[in-house]
């Protein structure tokens, strides 16, 4: 990660970025050159720093919602909260906060928040049939909603100026590059603590594998479960897609990979998925500001570009996955 | 553990599956549940793996009644073979007998010894060990049915319910996993579609028929020629032969007698 610091539009020596970070860290003095101090304090650690969280969070996200919905292909985008985040981030961006009153009032982070949560209450309501949450209708619900949002979303775009218009796209396809410190205690609690709650729900999640009644036999609340879950996932989407916008990719694949080289055990499988997740948006935002320097990239253009390629030729070695 | 199930009412969808149902296993029974599709055999089971609430009456396992006990509790008592195989892909053979050690845990829980043990015990003794670390989608139909009994065993459970074990195997694997199931000597209520197989298997039968019980006891007394053609709508007749298994003999046209009673008319 100091490495990913030391590079960008300025390559500042490894041995600085320590020097600098050490600095902040130990006294909080101000360093010799305070260019240099500005770029990798200011700017280039909390951004990857929030890489780190924002990849970890959606790759677990989607670790748990594939198994929740015994769904190969389910993420936050599949289940509509991702469009309710973009839904909510939209509205802030092109209408402006005094048109939307108390919603305005939260900016593009809250709206972005309150939209995905929005999403999965719905999502979740729909999803119900005799008070269980059936699999099946989970995914159904989540993509009929998240085709309304995606609608709605459209359809206010198209009210937007051209300047607002390169805001929403840039947000939509998402960016960590507006990170800053006061950003990153929030997400981070999250991150964490739903990574930590949810690996300790592995054993559940794992007896969830073997079938809804399989489950039940085995001693698992499984609605229940499905409830606590899904509040789970539906936050930390909403608090990471609310900082980095609309990043795919990574909660459907991340997951993926880890499964097919370390297996399925959740309490494996979680952690394995948080790590891989940061360290891949990390890299990714890593190339997305050096590849076209000084100007940057949308991660969510590098995310599917760069990991579908190895993605797939990882599915081609492994036959396991055929019957997932 | 004794199962008993006292009067019991169950409704999907205000639709009554069950009515005045009542079953006794004394421990170490074997009772076979069959009857016509749709007879609410599975509905059944259910309630007694508490996973339906029923309308009215009680399912007590070891004397209490299984929804007065947390799920965990419960599922420590007993165990289930389903037909639901779910999607454990990704898991290892061994990691899926693990599985049967959910109930014994909590959030914080750890693996210990005594699962290891548990684990071990199971594998071996459902003859999984060849195939341990393979990959379940790759196992046969009788090696993936072997996979979730050592599963159920690994619960350490005191009540065994089978939903269709012996479906889709070939007779071999048919009769060695009913051998083990014997040699368990764990109380087992199994539903089983093939009345041979129910005869072979099970100390008494418990025959269901459009939600209600119709015939309950010892497997000759229950399988008579009149249940036959009443429950099942065939023709046969049922004897214990020199070697003390019972057999069901069936006649050329199953249904020749329906048809002599009521003449179908075209």
């Amino acid at each position: 990660m100091v490495v990913a610091v030391s590079i960008g539009a300025v390559n500042i020596p490894v041995g600085d970025v320590w020097g600098i970070l050490l600095r902040h860290l130990t006294s909080g003095g101000a360093t010799d050159d305070p260019a240099l101090d500005q770029i990798v304090w200011t700017f280039r650690a909390p951004r990857v720093l929030l890489a780190a969280l924002v990849g970890a969070g959606l790759a677990v996200v989607g670790a748990v919602l594939q198994t929740l919905v015994s769904n190969p292909l389910a993420d936050p985008i599949v289940l509509g909260f991702s469009y309710g985040a973009s839904l909510g981030a939209v509205l802030v961006i092109t209408l402006g906060g005094a048109a939307l009153g108390g919603l305005g009032g939260l900016g593009v982070s809250g709206a972005a928040f309150v939209g995905a949560l929005a999403a999965g209450v719905l999502v979740f309501a729909l999803g119900q049939r005799r008070g269980r949450l059936a699999p099946t209708r989970l995914v159904l619900a989540g993509v009929a909603v998240g085709y309304v949002l995606l609608s709605l979303t459209s359809f206010v775009q198209l009210l937007a100026t051209p300047t607002e218009l390169r805001t929403v796209m840039f947000w939509m396809l998402g960016s960590v590059a507006g990170a800053q410190w006061d950003q990153l205690p929030t997400v981070a609690v999250v991150v964490l603590t739903s990574t930590v709650v949810l690996t300790l729900f592995g054993r559940r999640l794992n007896a969830l594998l073997a079938g809804d009644e399989s489950a039940t036999a085995l001693g698992v609340d499984v609605n229940r479960l499905r409830a606590i879950l899904l509040v789970i996932s539906a936050l930390l989407t909403g608090t990471v897609i609310a900082v980095a916008g609309g990043i795919g990719f990574v909660g459907l694949m991340i997951p993926h990979l880890v499964r097919l080289t370390t297996g399925a055990d959740h309490r494996r499988l979680l952690p394995l998925t948080a790590l891989l997740g940061a360290i891949y948006l990390v890299l990714v935002d890593l190339l997305s500001r050096t590849l076209t320097r000084p100007n940057e990239l949308p991660l969510g253009i590098l995310t599917a570009l760069l990991g579908a390629p190895f993605f797939l030729w990882l599915l081609r070695r492994n036959k396991g996955l055929d019957t997932v | 553990m004794k199962l008993t199930v006292d009067r019991l009412h169950v409704s999907l969808d205000r639709r009554p599956i069950l009515r005045e149902v009542n079953l006794e296993a004394a421990k170490g029974d074997i009772v076979g549940l069959v009857g016509p599709n749709g007879s609410g055999k599975s509905t059944l089971l259910r309630s007694v793996y508490r996973s339906l609430r029923p309308a009215g009456g009680v399912v007590r396992v070891g004397g209490d009644d299984v929804w007065e006990l947390s799920a965990r509790t419960a599922a420590r008592r007993t165990a289930a073979v389903l037909q639901d195989s779910g999607t454990t892909a990704g898991l290892s053979v061994t990691e899926i007998v693990a599985l049967g050690r959910t109930p014994h845990h909590g959030l914080l829980g750890r693996d210990g010894a005594e699962d290891r043990e548990a684990v071990a015990d199971a594998v071996a003794r459902c003859g999984v060990t060849p195939f341990a670390d393979r990959d379940y989608t790759t196992l046969s139909g009788g090696e993936r049915q072997r996979v979730l009994l050592a599963r159920a065993l690994a619960q350490r459970p005191e009540l065994l319910v089978l939903d269709e074990l012996t479906n889709h195997l070939d007779i071999r694997a048919r009769f060695e996993l009913l051998d083990l199931i014997r040699s368990t000597g764990i109380t087992t209520l199994a539903v089983l579609h093939d009345l041979d197989l129910a005869a072979r298997l099970c100390d008494h039968l418990v025959v269901l028929h459009e939600g209600e019980v119709v015939a309950a006891g010892p497997v000759l007394e229950v399988l008579t020629p009149d249940l036959l053609r009443d429950v099942f709508g065939v023709r046969g007749d049922t004897e214990r032969h020199a070697d003390g298994v019972v057999r069901i003999t069936y006649a050329a046209q199953p249904l020749a007698l329906d048809r002599e009673a009521e003449p179908v008319e075209r």
